[in-house]
């Protein structure tokens, strides 16, 4: 009886906190600048929400696959591998967040790698806010109406860059020219641990071929 | 008893299956396929099958064909150009396993000199049965009465952009309703050369669009006027068989062209023209008209894209392009869809090793191979006549039949897009949208599918209009409702009748 009276207590105001900070990317949505700055510095956001954004952008855009008219996304089943579709956006926002951070860190940012993460995954609120009633409305229009349903779906993409550029400046507290010159640079810091990780995986593979023909030879001899 | 009988039907069955899947495993390639949505290959069963092989000997011919180039049919008349033997070998085609010769015109009458033909390209016969015959060797074009008297040539046309030391060689020939004679003249790239009836040129039509490379285009810009000259200037490429379809309308075939050229749609492997020369094929498929997608490589030896040397536009708009390349056939419907594409090289029945000419009566089809010298005759099997009737019923506007026919084609052959986008659209026309629909998508034609759903969508507001009004209503009124009983209880609440009231209680 007791335990379950402190369970509650303890759970309760936890729950009220996630779903505070979950709503509060409303808040960030249309207050970007006010709304970034208080998200780390008066810790308005937590991690739970983060991800929670995250996973609702990976399931609006596996639902798409599905569910938007045909009209507009054909999809080839034979070929559809799921874990590369989502690493498709796993992959560039991993490489974003490690990337932002590692060059922030060296040049006076105030966000901490986590923070890096939490802002980005908050910046990323519209794609499914728009993308998932766009998916359910694409079933309703014809070919000619498209348009409609392109220029949205476009919106949403650039909202959410705007929304992450806008959140880097705050949570670094940097200025505009400076919060700029840093989103270039991460980006070439991408292509650049791209390249490392291809160069890696090619020698790793070599290695490791190399290695495995040696012992061919040597089962062949012995 | 009927339970023995199942028993034994089940037994039978059983040990069919087995062999019937081996035989069918045997055969790891057909000998039709077609391309669906995706570009895959999807194979089919045949559209047409050999009838029979006439070689010369077939044919009874004293003299062996020689390099035969052309093909034309009049009626029940088979006309070949037997270019190497310089004569036209006049055949009658009683049934498709029996053609037999009529006569060879190797000569005509009426004028004192070179009434011989010198490796003879083309014929074209006109409405009253007057021959027109290219005459390459002799740079000229004749034209001959049905008794085979001269009546008028036409030569090579007077125009400042040609150069007059180079011969005249008309190719190949067609002519309309009116015996204004075009033709294809090799070495001339400006289009198809028109004769008026009376033998006076008049001008050119239907040029192919220019193509060139923009590495080409830059390296041009920066090479000065001497290089320029020495550099192959960008021109437009040559037809290399033209067909007049029952409308007038020509279409123009040319191999001529790259396969890059065809996939971005720079270039056209086939076009139809109409009086202006401008091309009005139509280009509904997913996929261009340009024959096999993946040429990729050499498989078995052969590179490069489908060439087309010769096509054929039977009476339902389906034209059918032979490629000389792969000795392919390629139907497209008046959509510009896919129909079949069957064939391939080789020595067997069915496969050609330089197929030149096709030509078709009613829905056979008759291909004309010049390293053979042999005529193909190919005959529409059970499946292909519903095909056909299948888009025959439709133009007739009989949309029910049609879409029951597309429904057996369907039966037999499950991966034909056609067969679905046919029952769509004949459903479309009976105004079963919904249903129609839905056979849309499974093969993704959003043009047909946003035309059905545009009627449907139409359909279900009329319909429902009465309760879209009241949802309406009742998403506007009820808050604005509220709102009013709201500010109404606040009003009651804090008048100052009750007030007062309340204090006189008090």
């Amino acid at each position: 009886m007791i335990a379950a009276q402190t369970k509650t207590n303890t759970n309760h105001p936890r729950l009220r906190r996630y779903l505070d900070s979950l709503k509060f990317g409303l808040y960030c949505m249309t207050h970007p600048l006010d709304g970034f700055w208080d998200l780390t510095h008066e810790k308005r956001g937590t991690m739970a929400a983060a991800n929670t954004i995250l996973i609702l952008a990976l399931l609006v855009r596996i639902l798409k696959l599905k569910y938007t008219s045909f009209i507009v996304m054909q999809v080839y089943w034979e070929d559809l591998n799921l874990f590369l579709y989502l690493a498709s956006v796993l992959l560039p926002l991993g490489l974003w967040v490690i990337g932002n951070w590692g060059l922030t860190t060296l040049f006076d940012g105030k966000g901490r790698l986590g923070q890096v993460y939490m802002a980005t995954c908050y910046a990323l609120l519209p794609y499914p806010l728009i993308q998932f009633p766009l998916m359910i409305l694409s079933n309703g229009f014809t070919k000619d109406e498209m348009d409609f349903y392109s220029v949205l779906s476009v919106l949403s993409l650039v909202y959410a860059v705007v929304l992450i550029i806008a959140a880097m400046g705050q949570i670094h507290e940097y200025g505009v020219g400076k919060n700029l010159l840093f989103t270039v640079a991460t980006l070439f810091s991408m292509l650049v641990m791209i390249f490392l990780l291809m160069i890696f995986f090619s020698m790793v593979s070599q290695g490791v071929a190399y290695f495995i023909s040696l012992g061919r030879e040597l089962l062949f001899r012995m | 008893m009927k339970k023995r009988m199942k028993i034994v039907a089940g037994i039978l069955l059983a040990g069919m299956i087995p062999a019937a899947s081996a035989a069918a495993s045997a055969e790891e390639t057909s000998y039709t396929y077609n391309y669906d949505y995706w570009g895959d290959v999807q194979y089919s069963p045949d559209l047409y099958t050999v009838s029979k092989v006439f070689t010369s000997t077939e044919l009874g011919l004293d003299v062996k064909m020689n390099n035969p180039g052309g093909l034309y049919v009049y009626n029940d008349l088979i006309y070949i150009c037997d270019c190497g033997n310089n004569r036209i070998i006049e055949l009658k085609r009683n049934s498709p396993e029996d053609l037999e010769v009529v006569r060879i015109i190797d000569s005509f009458e009426g004028v004192k000199e070179k009434n011989t033909f010198s490796n003879p390209t083309d014929i074209a016969i006109s409405e009253e049965g007057c021959m027109f015959i290219a005459d390459q060797g002799n740079a000229r074009i004749l034209k001959l009465d049905k008794d085979l008297n001269y009546l008028m040539q036409f030569d090579k046309p007077v125009d400042n952009t040609l150069d007059p030391a180079v011969a005249f060689q008309p190719k190949k020939i067609v002519i309309d309703t009116a015996d204004r004679v075009y033709c294809i003249a090799t070495g001339i790239n400006k289009g198809l050369i028109k004769y008026e009836a009376d033998g006076t040129f008049s001008g050119f039509v239907g040029a192919t669009k220019v193509t060139y490379d923009w590495m080409d285009y830059i390296w041009k810009r920066l090479a000065t006027q001497e290089q320029r000259a020495q550099m192959e200037s960008f021109v437009p490429t040559e037809y290399d068989n033209i067909y007049m379809d029952y409308e007038g309308f020509i279409y123009a075939v040319t191999g001529a062209v790259t396969g890059a050229d065809l996939r971005s749609g720079a270039a056209d492997a086939v076009r139809k023209l109409n009086l202006m020369g401008n091309d009005i094929l139509v280009r509904n498929g997913e996929w261009g008209m340009y024959g096999d997608l993946y040429v990729n490589g050499s498989g078995g030896g052969y590179e490069g894209p489908s060439y087309f040397t010769d096509v054929t536009v039977m009476e339902d708009d389906i034209f059918v392009c032979l490629d000389k390349n792969r000795g392919r056939l390629f139907g497209y419907d008046d959509q510009g869809r896919m129909v079949f594409a069957f064939g391939g090289n080789g020595n067997m029945d069915g496969y050609f090793r330089r197929p030149e000419a096709v030509e078709h009566i009613g829905h056979e089809l008759y291909v004309l191979d010049a390293q053979d010298c042999a005529i193909t005759t190919f005959v529409p099997t059970e499946f292909g006549n519903l095909v056909y009737s299948a888009v025959d019923l439709f133009d007739q506007g009989k949309y029910k039949e049609s879409g029951e026919t597309w429904e057996k084609v369907k039966a037999q052959n499950g991966n034909y897009d056609l067969a679905y986008i046919g029952i769509g659209r004949a459903l479309l026309r009976q105004k079963q949208y919904k249903e129609a629909m839905e056979y849309f998508e499974v093969k993704y034609d959003a043009e047909n599918y946003s035309k059905a759903y545009k009627q449907y969508r139409k359909q279900w507001v009329e319909d429902h209009i009465v309760w879209i009004i009241v949802v309406l209503l009742a998403v506007f009124l009820i808050p604005m409702l509220i709102g009013k009983i709201r500010s109404l209880k606040h009003e009651i609440d804090t008048d100052e009748f009750f007030e007062l009231q309340k204090q006189n209680q008090n």
